[in-house]
């Protein structure tokens, strides 16, 4: 026979936001307890309240089943202490084991045990050890730090097989079947009989054990007392999940406050009504926000609600207050007073103040645009990779319709998102962005607006902190993706500037999601940009920042250009700048960031090669979530040298074209047979590291090739595959380079495809392991040219199948 | 609500006095020194460690320098009341007996939707946390819940239950007026305004605008010196007194702007130091450390 369990672990007021999560984490660890002792319940009921977390287990049989174990021992000649550990371990005597072809086989028979009994084991285990994330101790108990922990205090617990109470008891808390009902809107104890009597006593006792049903109760009725003025509710399934994770007994009723109140913007009211207050924000017939809420009570009050509307109004109307308060008071100040604030701000106490920041991220937007990484024509909103450089050659088809910015200058450009740059943090001294964090960025925007600046650059204050997250919208507008790229780039540059690198999960400064932005900046406006010469402007910016801060009265001339009479060396541990003859710089280089310490520039390199690589990471992650393989992405990475990250992406998609063609398939088989055998005949040939878009010369010349072996002067007379290789080699490399350097990697690969036939003929054809140790080495050396060669354009031993 | 048979200001006190006087609580009157919070009285800092049995109720004035608004928010103060209650180990029914407390001056709970909202409490200056819940009545915070986990670095053993009542904000509620000074004081029609306006005009000038930062700084200094004077002497209740000495110190040069975000770091540690060292002191001499 078949019984079912009901659980209620009863308490004080479990915080809303843990109550899902300890509902599913309460069925998972019951299912696994039992399943330790054999017992699988046919179906697991969820019930979780503010004030209890019960489930019920159906079709649990009254005992577990018998269980007969068998375990295989030491031979039967193995020394006696083999033995006597086989005996220790299974429980057993000698004359219990069986001797079955001289091994020892040991039989445990373990009978059924009552249910009960397992529930009265695995309850208080599953109690004891219930992962909250936060608990606490409480009561006359806590006398000892051993005492029972709970996300709050433990009252009750009720648990019942069929209509018997299970006995358990932790920490002087004993089972029973009496429960309690709603706090206010019933008294005294509720004796439940079973399962099944369970959630219907409590309905009765103004209690909904259901999470889902509540949030049902509480999305319908808002809905409803919206409909009934005419408004509609802005759905927001976190909040109604909140608000039933407040309530046993949910009664939502609608408010309204002052129309006047809508002169602040309307994200400031949402988060008004719903981060401080819990309230449901509504619309009106028009989609405009309306002058009304729902709050979600946990009562159905004597008065219908009156006293609670009448409450809510007024809390709401003083919070209200204050945010219109924040908001005239904010924009009494212009922004660029604002922004004179920030340098009370710390940003990071090695990287100076927020001011500081802003600074490096105006001067580095403007010569993003100054550069023409970003152009007033940028925008060519690309879901594919566009080759990089369309954009700017104006080879690519205009847009349909014209956008606000087109026809500007880049001088125009310039000066707009270096003064967007410089306002852009400014919100964050005001107190609306003091009072709601959330708001940055957004308060900006709306102020610079306010203001009457620019639309651009009021938008490119709004939005420079997008992308934010994985579904977020990137910046399109030339002036934000000057900001939003600078802002990101000098946070890169100068984390990792000061060792503050993300290792592992930690990474406190967000600068995985930093580089994430980046690229995809990058990548979805098809910018060309190579991130080192970004980085060596930082750099710059970051030196003469330093030391303008050290002293700039004196030397008017000290801008942040890479003016060559300037000079950079280090004096008995002293960092000194010179212009001409002249000193203008002298501090002690321990003082400094050690990057920036003029007789290291060693470490400046190997710093961006970090920042480089940590680049490349990103962008393999970003790319193999895209569906990219990832091996093609590891052959073209390989390479190095290259930081383009467009330019990158281009030739993966090439490559990704090229091994799924005949050719390229065939040219991969040549190339890795071509590969194993340098390998096994002639390791000390190395690969030459083959520079992707460096000259193919140099590429061929490199250390790497047997010196003796001229390409095209031979000790004896090639076999025809053999000349014909050489000759498709000599046709190819050429084009392969100059192809790869003018980023036509489509063409790249259909040089390397003319390779395909001549060295399927040469494998065919002519032996490797001549007698002659002359033909031998001149093969070898051949076949190594058509690993370089194809080198040149991806490292093909890295891609698989 | 407003409802003229609301109680006053200082009758809702004496109710709050007598009904938690008939729950076993010492009535103890204000601290008295500037604190920023009921928590700072050492009936509740210190007392909530060790193992003895303590429960107790009083007023404490909370000096906020910085809240300040010489008289023109209705809802701000640089000078308020809190209403603590601390019993220790919890009891089983506390939230029963502090509902019990909202009912005594007259909040129905079946015509008010009252709720407990999670809230943690830390103090880092304290060295301090617990795990509890605001309290809101109708949508507005009425009261803090706090489980005192640790005080000073130390485990509580065992744990203290303590409640924290904005008085003014309560009563303004059940009188159903939105400014505080149009708080009924008495019954005998006397105002809060007419107590505190002045009070709250001359403070916010003094704490703004008057107080001399160089007598504050040293002011802080001396707290300093003879807070490690009382350490070295083994007189931790007089230690502790320096501790809130120094922290309210370090309020009014807040509320003055002389102190740097990167310096309000620094001496924010500087009374969590002396904080957490009277404490330690105070377990050492009760013979309670570990």
């Amino acid at each position: 026979m078949m019984r079912d369990f009901l659980l209620e672990l009863r308490g004080e007021e479990i915080p809303a936001r843990m109550q899902l999560k300890a509902s599913d984490d309460l069925a998972r660890l019951f299912t696994e307890e039992l399943a330790k002792a054999g017992l699988k319940p046919a179906a697991i009921e969820s019930f979780v309240t503010p004030r209890r977390l019960a489930l019920i287990a159906r079709g649990l049989p009254m005992e577990t089943a018998a269980v007969s174990e068998e375990y295989k021992g030491p031979r039967t000649s193995a020394p006696a202490q083999a033995l006597e550990g086989f005996l220790r371990k299974t429980g057993l005597t000698q004359d219990q084991l069986e001797d079955r072809d001289g091994v020892w086989f040991a039989v445990v028979n373990r009978p059924g045990q009552p249910t009960a009994d397992v529930l009265t084991q695995a309850v208080p285990a599953i109690v004891r050890a219930f992962p909250w994330p936060k608990s606490m101790r409480w009561g006359a108990a806590s006398q000892t730090t051993e005492s029972l922990r709970w996300v709050r205090p433990l009252q009750g617990i009720v648990a019942l097989l069929g209509g018997d109470v299970v006995p358990m008891e932790i920490d002087g808390i004993v089972s029973g079947r009496e429960t309690v009902g709603h706090r206010f809107h019933s008294t005294g104890a509720i004796s439940i009989d079973g399962a099944d009597d369970y959630a219907a006593k409590l309905r009765a006792a103004h209690v909904i054990a259901s999470h889902e049903e509540r949030q049902a109760v509480i999305a319908e009725r808002a809905a409803a007392a919206a409909a009934a003025h005419g408004y509609s509710v802005i759905e927001d399934k976190g909040l109604v999940a909140e608000n039933a994770g407040l309530t046993e007994w949910p009664v939502p009723l609608l408010g309204d406050f002052d129309p006047a109140f809508l002169d602040v913007p309307p994200e400031v009211i949402q988060l008004t009504l719903r981060i401080n207050q819990k309230y449901f924000v509504l619309r009106d017939g028009e989609g405009k926000l309306a002058p009304a809420f729902i709050c979600t009570a946990n009562i159905e009050a004597k008065d219908g609600g009156e006293a609670i509307i009448a409450g809510n109004r007024k809390v709401l109307a003083a919070r209200l207050s204050d945010a219109r308060f924040f908001w005239e008071q904010d924009k009494k100040t212009k922004l660029e007073d604002h922004a004179k604030k920030l340098s009370r701000i710390t940003f990071h106490e090695k990287l100076g103040t927020v001011a500081d920041k802003v600074e490096r991220v105006a001067k580095l937007a403007r010569w993003l645009v100054e550069e023409g990484i970003v152009t007033p024509a940028t925008v060519t909103p690309a879901t594919t990779v566009t080759p990089a450089k369309a954009g700017v050659s104006g080879g690519s088809a205009p847009t349909p319709e014209m956008p606000a910015f087109a026809g500007m200058t880049k001088e125009q450009l310039a000066d707009l998102a270096e003064q967007a740059a410089h306002l852009c943090k400014a919100d964050l001294v005001t107190e609306m962005v003091g009072e709601f964090p959330e708001l940055q960025g957004l308060m900006g925007g709306y102020y610079a607006r306010e203001e009457g600046l620019d639309p651009q650059v009021a938008d490119a204050i709004r939005d420079h902190y997008k992308p934010v997250g994985q579904g977020d919208d990137v910046p399109t507008a030339p002036v934000t993706v000057a900001v939003s790229l600078a802002d990101k780039l000098d946070s890169l540059f100068n984390f990792y500037s000061i060792g503050q690198e993300p290792t592992g999960s930690k990474d406190p400064f967000a600068l995985r999601r930093s580089a994430l932005g980046v690229i995809r900046l990058i990548h979805e406006n098809g910018l060309e940009i190579s991130l080192k010469r970004v980085f060596e402007r930082l750099r710059w910016i970051l030196e003469f920042q330093l030391l303008a801060a050290t002293d700039s009265s004196e030397y008017p001339e000290l801008h942040d250009h890479g003016d060559e009479n300037y000079n950079f060396d280090t004096e008995e541990g002293y960092d000194v700048i010179r212009y001409g003859d002249k000193v203008i710089y002298r501090v002690k280089s321990p003082d400094r960031p050690t990057i920036f310490r003029f007789d290291d520039y060693g470490n400046f390199e190997a710093t961006i090669k970090r920042l480089l690589d940590f680049f490349a990471d990103r962008l393999k992650v970003q790319q193999k979530e895209a569906g990219v393989r990832h091996d093609l992405i590891d052959a073209v990475f390989a390479l190095g040298g290259e930081d383009d990250l467009v330019r990158l992406l281009a030739r993966v998609h090439a490559l990704q074209s090229f091994v799924a063609t005949d050719d390229g398939a065939n040219l991969l088989a040549g190339y890795k047979r071509a590969a194993n055998i340098l390998k096994k005949e002639a390791p000390h040939i190395m690969s030459a590291p083959a520079k992707a878009g460096a000259q193919g010369d140099e590429a061929q010349s490199g250390p790497g090739l047997l010196p003796s072996q001229e390409h095209n002067t031979l000790s004896y007379t090639p076999e025809p595959a053999e000349a014909a290789l050489l000759a498709a080699l000599d046709a190819a490399e050429p084009l392969a380079a100059a192809a790869v350097t003018d980023e036509r990697f489509e063409d790249a690969m259909a040089a390397l495809a003319s390779l395909r036939a001549p060295i399927d003929a040469f494998f065919e054809q002519v032996t490797v392991n001549d007698a002659d140790p002359a033909k031998r080495a001149a093969r070898l050396a051949l076949l190594a040219r058509v690993r370089d060669a194809v080198h040149a354009v991806a490292d093909f031993s890295k891609i698989t199948g | 609500m407003a409802t003229s048979n609301a109680l006053s200001f200082q009758d809702m006190i004496l109710t709050l006095h007598r009904y938690w006087s008939e729950r076993g609580c010492v009535i103890l009157q204000p601290y008295d020194m500037e604190v920023g919070a009921g928590t700072f009285h050492p009936a509740t800092t210190l007392r909530a460690l060790g193992p003895d049995k303590w429960n107790a109720a009083y007023v404490q004035p909370s000096r906020r320098p910085t809240d300040g608004r010489y008289g023109e928010n209705p809802n701000r103060l640089q000078h308020y009341y809190q209403y603590q209650v601390i019993m220790k180990p919890s009891p089983a029914d506390l939230q029963d007996l502090y509902l019990g407390s909202l009912i005594e001056i007259g909040i129905d709970p079946l015509v008010h939707d009252i709720r407990f909202v999670e809230d943690d409490w830390e103090s880092p200056t304290l060295g301090a946390w617990g795990l509890g819940w605001e309290v809101w009545c109708d949508g507005m915070e009425v009261s803090q819940f706090t489980y005192f986990q640790q005080m000073g670095g130390f485990d509580c053993k065992p744990v203290a239950g303590e409640l924290t009542y904005g008085l003014e904000r309560l009563a303004m509620y059940i009188q159903g007026v939105d400014n505080v000074y149009d708080l009924r004081f008495n019954d005998a029609g006397v105002s809060y305004g007419d107590v505190f306006l002045e009070n709250e005009k001359q403070m916010s000038k003094w704490n703004f605008e008057v107080a001399d930062t160089d007598k504050l700084f040293r002011w802080f200094k001396d707290c300093q010196a003879e807070w490690q004077q009382c350490i070295d002497n083994d007189v931790p209740l007089a230690a502790f007194e320096q501790a809130i000495k120094a922290s309210h110190t370090f309020n009014l040069l807040q509320a003055r702007g002389v102190i740097s975000v990167q310096e309000r770091a620094s001496y924010m540690g500087q009374v969590r130091d002396m904080a957490k060292g009277s404490c330690e002191a105070w377990m050492k001499t009760n013979g309670w450390a570990q």
